[in-house]
């Protein structure tokens, strides 16, 4: 025999490397999508829609679309595809509304000092975090001139804004304030005090009864009867309170989820060493039960912010609106594809963005306690 | 239903007490600068935005014409786009001054919910598309199909009736908008299209095939369109509906936003002179300025224009006059005389 048998001692044999089909792309692949029968059946078959859909949907969105145009027939002129002409040439009427165009940028500084102000409570390693908080804290009254204007700035009507702009503040504004009251009815809910625990029963049951359309019409034309004649009272804060106190309520709910599922241990425990009600819950109860609400409150959010278009059926004119507007444009006409796609992609980047956050902010916060 | 309807017209009379106790519109509009306008979200060529984002059509043209009327300034009007469902709360509680929005005139619109129908900007008529493919002439033959049909609006009754009184059955298919009925219909989720025959027009002219859809010849109700205002204020409603029969008479009279500065000089017609206010004072009358119409006519035009402009034969939008001609052509149209 030409070749050698090499034999080892027990245990001085070198490792090898793995088998070839297991490693690398191909065995992710052999792994992941061919693993067993039903696995290849799931493969072939989306596969095989992948290749029915794809080809058509990538010509329409990408290679056949075009890109500059001036009105929907200039459009079928220079492509079959998709005419993204019409995003184009109202880009900034959809994302700023009818905003006064000299003016605009007071919404860009305010998305730029807004980002500055959530940097601290979304990141914790934030440099001189506790100092950069109350800046956080006073944004809101900074955003509010910025926008409206005030102090100087020239004064900006509320109609006025709209678009994506409009959507971003209502959902803005709808978590932040939410989040805070949602967890104070929470915490009413279970408390001992049979009125406050009555009242926030009345306050979530109610709310959570009622549709959210039910109280934007109640917002835009019902509290105009019972209001004193005269009062006016901006529509876009009624719009603001109503989408708070609603998402308000169902956040209480998710964090009352996550009240009863802290152990009996935990509130004696701190009740043991002597903490106060406050206490107990700011240091103890309250850290513990957010953390496992946090898929919930996310959800809730998502689903606030996504909800914010329905402000179009009291008409306000949110991004929707002012696509159903350009819908109705003679040289427009008939793009409803476009339009839809292009909000959704503008909807699904801002609500991607939120889930993935909170999958960071649960890794962070895991304890070992995950499976 | 019947309690929405319960609710509405209370609160159209409280809405109606309201105002009676405070000053008169006009007095309101004065004080705060502008006309606030009720349009439609979006039918083409009677409200939509253009690209630099103002609302134009044949609908805001009416506020623009207001605004003019009474401040000589056609741009200070407000709009705000209101659905088949919110229009006439948003009326009502005051939220709008005024409604232009391809809104049928109809009894108990008028007398039941507590407004006032100035006059009429546009005579349409429920009418029905279908592909020519169907093989269908009439709609007399259109047993058991399925109809898209906008909810909240008169055409929907208008439906009910027709397939009721011809002993035909249909299946509704209920949509929002026009946009959404045009999506449906062309994925062939439903047979039949109906609505006013002027937004069928609209919408077949943009349609990639016009020619493989047709209208059918019946015409199955009455829908005269126009703007309308809050019952109680005889002086507001009073200023609206002059202001369209300006612009109508304008037409007759052949004045138009290019000639009216000569002819408000030039002309030996007295009928002309009055309405551009050389010769006696209509405006003084409504409260307004002398030259309220002359303004109008200036900035938004005559009826003919603003037809011209947004809807007619030379737009994407297509409609002839037709019965929308002066009654000199033919047509409908007929204001009473400026005396």
């Amino acid at each position: 025999m030409a070749e050698t048998t090499q034999t080892y001692e027990p245990g001085t044999h070198p490792d090898l490397p793995p088998p070839l089909a297991t490693t690398g792309a191909l065995g992710w692949i052999k792994k992941n999508l061919f693993g067993s029968p039903s696995s290849i059946a799931l493969t072939v078959i989306s596969v095989y829609l992948l290749y029915l859909i794809l080809p058509n949907a990538l010509n329409w969105a990408l290679f056949d679309a075009v890109f500059n145009a001036g009105s929907r027939a200039e459009c079928r002129e220079l492509g079959s595809g998709a005419c993204w002409g019409l995003a184009n040439v109202r880009f900034s009427q959809f994302i700023y509304g009818f905003y006064p165009e000299h003016l605009r940028w007071r919404v860009n500084l305010t998305a730029v000092l807004f980002f500055l102000a959530i940097l601290p409570i979304l990141w914790d390693r934030t440099p001189y975090r506790q100092q950069w908080f109350i800046y956080s804290a006073l944004f809101p009254i900074i955003g509010y001139f910025l926008l409206v204007g005030g102090l100087g700035l020239e004064p900006v009507e509320t109609t006025k804004i709209g678009g994506f702009t409009l959507n971003v503040v209502i959902g803005v504004t709808g978590i932040v304030a939410s989040l805070p009251l949602g967890i104070l009815l929470a915490l009413g809910r279970r408390s001992q005090m049979p009125i406050v625990r009555t009242l926030c029963v009345m306050f979530i049951e109610f709310i959570r009864g009622v549709p959210l359309i039910t109280l934007l019409f109640v917002a835009s034309t019902m509290l105009n009867y019972f209001l004193p004649p005269g009062t006016t009272f901006d529509l876009i804060l009624r719009v603001l309170i109503m989408v708070t106190i609603f998402s308000a309520a169902y956040i209480a709910e998710v964090v009352r989820g996550g009240l009863q599922a802290i152990p009996k241990g935990q509130y004696e425990a701190a009740d043991a060493m002597g903490l106060r009600y406050w206490q107990s819950m700011r240091l103890i109860v309250l850290p513990q039960a957010l953390k496992i609400s946090i898929p919930g409150i996310v959800n809730t959010f998502v689903g606030l912010f996504k909800d914010t278009t329905l402000v179009v059926i009291i008409g306000l004119v949110d991004v929707l609106g002012v696509g159903r507007a350009a819908l109705s444009d003679a040289k427009w006409q008939g793009l409803a594809w476009e339009v839809y796609v292009f909000i959704a992609i503008l909807f699904f980047i801002c609500c991607f963005s939120m889930a993935r956050y909170s999958l960071y902010l649960e890794n962070k916060l895991h304890t070992g306690h995950k499976r | 239903m019947s309690k929405l309807k319960v609710l509405l017209a209370a609160g159209a009379l409280t809405a109606v007490g309201a105002t009676g106790a405070s000053a008169g519109t006009l007095d309101d509009i004065r004080a705060k600068g502008f006309v606030q306008c009720g349009v439609s979200t979006g039918v083409p060529g009677f409200a939509f935005t253009d690209d630099a984002g103002n609302w134009q059509g044949f609908d805001p043209a009416v506020c623009q014409g207001v605004a003019a009327a009474i401040f000589g300034d056609s741009s200070k009007v407000k709009y705000t786009p209101t659905t088949g469902k919110t229009r006439f709360t948003a009326l009502a509680s005051g939220e709008i001054d005024m409604l232009a929005r391809n809104t049928t005139w109809t009894f108990s619109r008028d007398v039941d919910l507590g407004f006032t129908f100035v006059g009429v900007n546009y005579y349409d008529g429920q009418g029905f598309m279908i592909p020519k493919a169907l093989g269908v002439t009439s709609a007399k033959e259109l047993d058991g199909a399925s109809v898209c049909i906008q909810t909240g609006t008169t055409t929907e009754l208008n439906l009910a009736d027709f397939f009721r009184t011809n002993n035909i059955s249909y299946e509704p298919v209920p949509i929002e908008t026009n946009e959404e009925a045009r999506t449906n219909y062309l994925a062939g989720r439903c047979d039949v299209y109906t609505t006013d025959a002027s937004g069928l027009a609209a919408t077949r002219a943009a349609f990639d095939d016009p020619a493989a859809h047709i209208v059918l010849p019946e015409i199955i109700s009455k829908e005269p369109l126009g703007p309308l205002v809050r019952q109680g204020d005889e002086q507001w409603s009073d200023i609206v509906r002059w202001t369209l029969n300006a612009m109508i008479n304008a037409e007759e009279y052949g004045v138009t936003s290019a000639n009216v500065d000569q002819m408000a000089t030039g002309s030996n017609n007295p009928e002309v002179k009055r309405l551009l206010g050389t010769e006696a004072d209509l405006g003084g009358m409504l409260g307004l300025e002398k030259n309220w119409a002359h303004n109008v006519i200036k900035q938004v035009g005559n009826y003919g224009e603003v037809y011209d402009r947004y809807i007619g034969a030379s737009t994407p939008i297509g409609l002839e006059r037709g019965i929308n001609a002066l009654y000199t052509d033919g047509g409908l149209i007929y204001a009473p005389p400026m005396r």
